[in-house]
């Protein structure tokens, strides 16, 4: 079991035919992630990989059973490719694209909502079900089936928390790359409920960082819902304000976004802080024993 | 990317809000040439990327004939570290009532909120803090956008006085402007109700979207790049995500998460990282190397940390492009360097016999470096 996604999810690839779309799209098919279909506006026709080629993602639904569409579309035209998918009735649209204007994300997370539409992200390494299917960027090998559930604002740290836990022979049921943007389709509180209820995900590991108030979010969820333990870290703790670090959303503002305050969410919701990767391993072992 | 209080007024007026007549000088000679053409009392305001200019003294009243010696005075000042190099030199108007209005992207309502406050001419953050409930929220319908009438009620509910009709548009034409130009902020503080009753907006802040620059080539040229850190720049041409910091450990890493992971770990090391370099994901050897450059050219940088989790990028490109650069040797501080993940052991091969310290973890990687420049601060 897993979240969201498992072995026999059906992939849609928009913006396949692009160098993007169709390196990650091979690495997923390596991985064993069943990608069924792509689409690229004015390359319907053609074939990649082996998998067919779209004009429109209207046409590949009507062609395929679709259960994911992962969006490698630039970021001028990101969110427009993403309300696609969303209103050709894909229920799941995982979007990577870095540096997607703010007020189109603004415009398009409400109106896929509305739709009663799943998007994760933007900028976001995608989602993986250990040993099942990859629908992103992440690199498969660190990712070991087992039990611990992941969420997280970043990518290459989420890789060094998940192959952490692999070694350890804690190993991983779903993984999500929420994104580091301002604006994103799905929270840290979005996703415990379901973690919560997932037989195979025995505690989760929430990787936060500096800027906006997610973190403090999800400390309320745990503290009020939580069956699982959950174990907690925030990147950036030692980020001066008013400084962007590196994520268009890991900026301190005033007094929103600052560790402390998260920091102080995770205490009074129960949830103890790893200061280092190595640390929420043992945090993990500890809550598990 | 901020904007100057005139360049955002330009904005404005564009949409129809109104403002103060004004006009840029780089000389006193020149401020008191624009004053004496406007031929009544003037407004002589510093133009620098950073709040609270007036209580600064950057912000002054003069009559035409003072307006050389006080235009005088506010350029070359120093505010908070930035040197006043321009000011606007515009027509004071008579001021009965200052309010504030302003627009921001607010992450946990993921909508565009409009603030409207009584207290306005201070600093809104203070006012948050000392008086929360002067400030009056409404989180805006990205699709109907903000109309008339809700602004109307957002001015009733906040208590301002004057022409009703008169502050509500120039509130939606403040959201329009906001919205045209993809900004990330937009304040009008002080807006101005004056003796005579007319509103107009005496101060303003924009601060754009870089995603969105793309779109909007006219203001991407408004870009300053002589206020920026000249690192900062050479790091922005090579498309490195960069922050000069205050300390003397240089960083580059892969991913914003893990190289803010190893800012946190060199303090808590007790040490103080020089800058943040992200090179991205799947970078090859010459990113790294300019990386490496870089970071070395840094006056400041007494010792430089790597910390590479190989995924896209993999850990044998990282090392080729190190390699090169001491190679050609770029680099006279210590390097110490942590590798892991896709191509690990290719790297570490490569890396044998070379005058870099290899560290397996992360933290051991960190307390070294923070001992091979001084030890704890
Ligand atoms: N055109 C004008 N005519 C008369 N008074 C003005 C004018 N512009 C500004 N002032 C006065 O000066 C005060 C401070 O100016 P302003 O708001 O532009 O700067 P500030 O808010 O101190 O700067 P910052 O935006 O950097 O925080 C205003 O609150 C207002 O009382
Ligand atoms: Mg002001």
């Amino acid at each position: 079991m897993s979240i969201l996604v498992n072995k026999d999810t059906r992939v849609l690839v928009q913006g396949l035919t692009g160098r993007e779309g169709r390196f990650h799209a091979e690495q997923m098919i390596k991985y064993g992630t069943k990608i069924v279909a792509g689409v690229t506006p004015g390359k319907g026709g053609q074939e990649v990989l082996g998998v067919p080629v779209y004009d429109t993602v209207s046409e590949a639904v009507a062609n395929h059973q679709i259960d994911a569409s992962i969006v490698f579309v630039p970021a001028a035209a990101a969110a427009d490719a993403a309300l696609e998918a969303a209103h050709a009735g894909v229920p799941l649209v995982v979007l990577i694209t870095e540096g997607i204007p703010t007020l189109d994300m603004v415009a398009a997370v409400k109106e896929i909502k509305d739709l009663g539409v799943r998007l994760i992200g933007g900028n976001c390494p995608g989602l993986i079900s250990a040993e099942e299917t990859k629908i992103g960027i992440m690199p498969g090998h660190v990712f070991k089936k087992g039990r611990v559930g992941l969420i997280s604002r970043s990518g290459t740290l989420t890789y060094e928390a998940a192959a952490a836990l692999s070694n350890s022979g804690l190993g991983n049921t779903t993984t999500v790359g929420i994104g580091g943007d301002p604006i994103i389709g799905t929270t840290f509180k979005d996703l415990l409920p379901l973690f919560n209820e997932d037989p195979e995900t025995e505690a989760v590991v929430v990787i936060g960082e500096i800027g906006g108030s997610d973190e403090e979010e999800a400390a309320a969820w745990v503290k009020e819902h939580m069956k699982k333990p959950v174990v907690g870290f925030i990147g950036g703790r030692s980020a001066p304000k008013g400084k962007r670090m590196g994520h268009a959303g890991a900026i301190i503002m005033g007094d929103v976004g600052t560790p402390e305050s998260k920091l102080k969410a995770f205490a009074e919701a129960g949830i103890p802080v790893a200061d280092t990767i190595d640390e929420i391993v043992e945090l993990v072992k500890k809550a598990l024993s | 990317m901020k904007l100057h209080e005139f360049q955002a007024k330009e904005i404005l007026a564009k949409y129809g809000v109104p403002v103060p007549p004004g006009k840029v000088a780089y000389t006193p000679e020149e401020a008191e040439r624009i004053a004496k053409d406007y031929g009544k009392l003037v407004v002589i305001k510093a133009q620098v990327h950073v709040g609270g200019r007036g209580k600064a003294g950057g912000v002054k009243l003069a009559k035409p004939e003072e307006s050389r010696e006080v235009a005088g005075k506010i350029l070359g000042m120093d505010i908070k570290g930035l040197t006043v190099k321009k000011v606007l030199v515009a027509e004071a108007v008579d001021i009965a009532k200052e309010y504030y209005a302003g627009l921001i992207i607010d992450r946990s309502s993921q909508r565009v909120v409009l603030m409207v406050s009584k207290e306005g001419g201070v600093d809104i953050e203070e006012v948050a803090r000392t008086n929360p409930k002067a400030i009056v929220k409404y989180a805006i319908d990205p699709h109907k956008g903000l109309r008339p009438f809700e602004a109307r009620e957002v001015v009733k509910k906040a208590g301002l006085e004057g022409n009703l009709n008169r502050l509500a548009s120039a509130i939606v034409k403040l959201y329009n402007a906001f919205v045209g130009s993809d900004a990330s902020l937009a304040e009008i503080n002080p807006l101005v109700v004056t003796e005579q009753g007319e509103i107009i907006a005496a101060d303003a802040k924009i601060d754009l979207d870089d995603n969105a620059l793309f779109r909007h080539p006219d203001l991407a040229k408004l870009r300053e790049v002589e206020a920026e850190h000249p690192l900062e720049i050479e790091a922005s041409n090579y498309g490195f995500a960069y922050v000069k910091l205050d300390g003397d450990v240089g960083i580059i890493g892969n991913g914003a998460g893990l190289v803010m992971y190893t800012l946190d770990l060199v303090n808590r090391a007790g040490g103080k990282p020089a800058n943040f370099l992200d090179i991205g994901g799947g970078a090859k050897a010459d990113v790294v190397y300019n990386a490496v450059k870089l970071v070395a050219k840094d006056p400041d940088v007494k010792g430089i940390f790597i910390n590479i989790f190989g995924g896209i990028t993999r850990a044998d490109e990282v090392a080729k492009g190190v390699i090169k650069a001491l190679e050609e040797g770029l680099v006279k501080v210590p390097v110490v360097m942590r590798v892991a993940g896709t191509a690990e052991e290719e790297a570490k091969k490569l890396l044998e016999g070379k005058p870099i310290y290899l560290y397996p973890n992360s933290l051991e990687a960190a307390k070294a470096i923070v001992t091979m420049v001084g030890g704890a601060k």
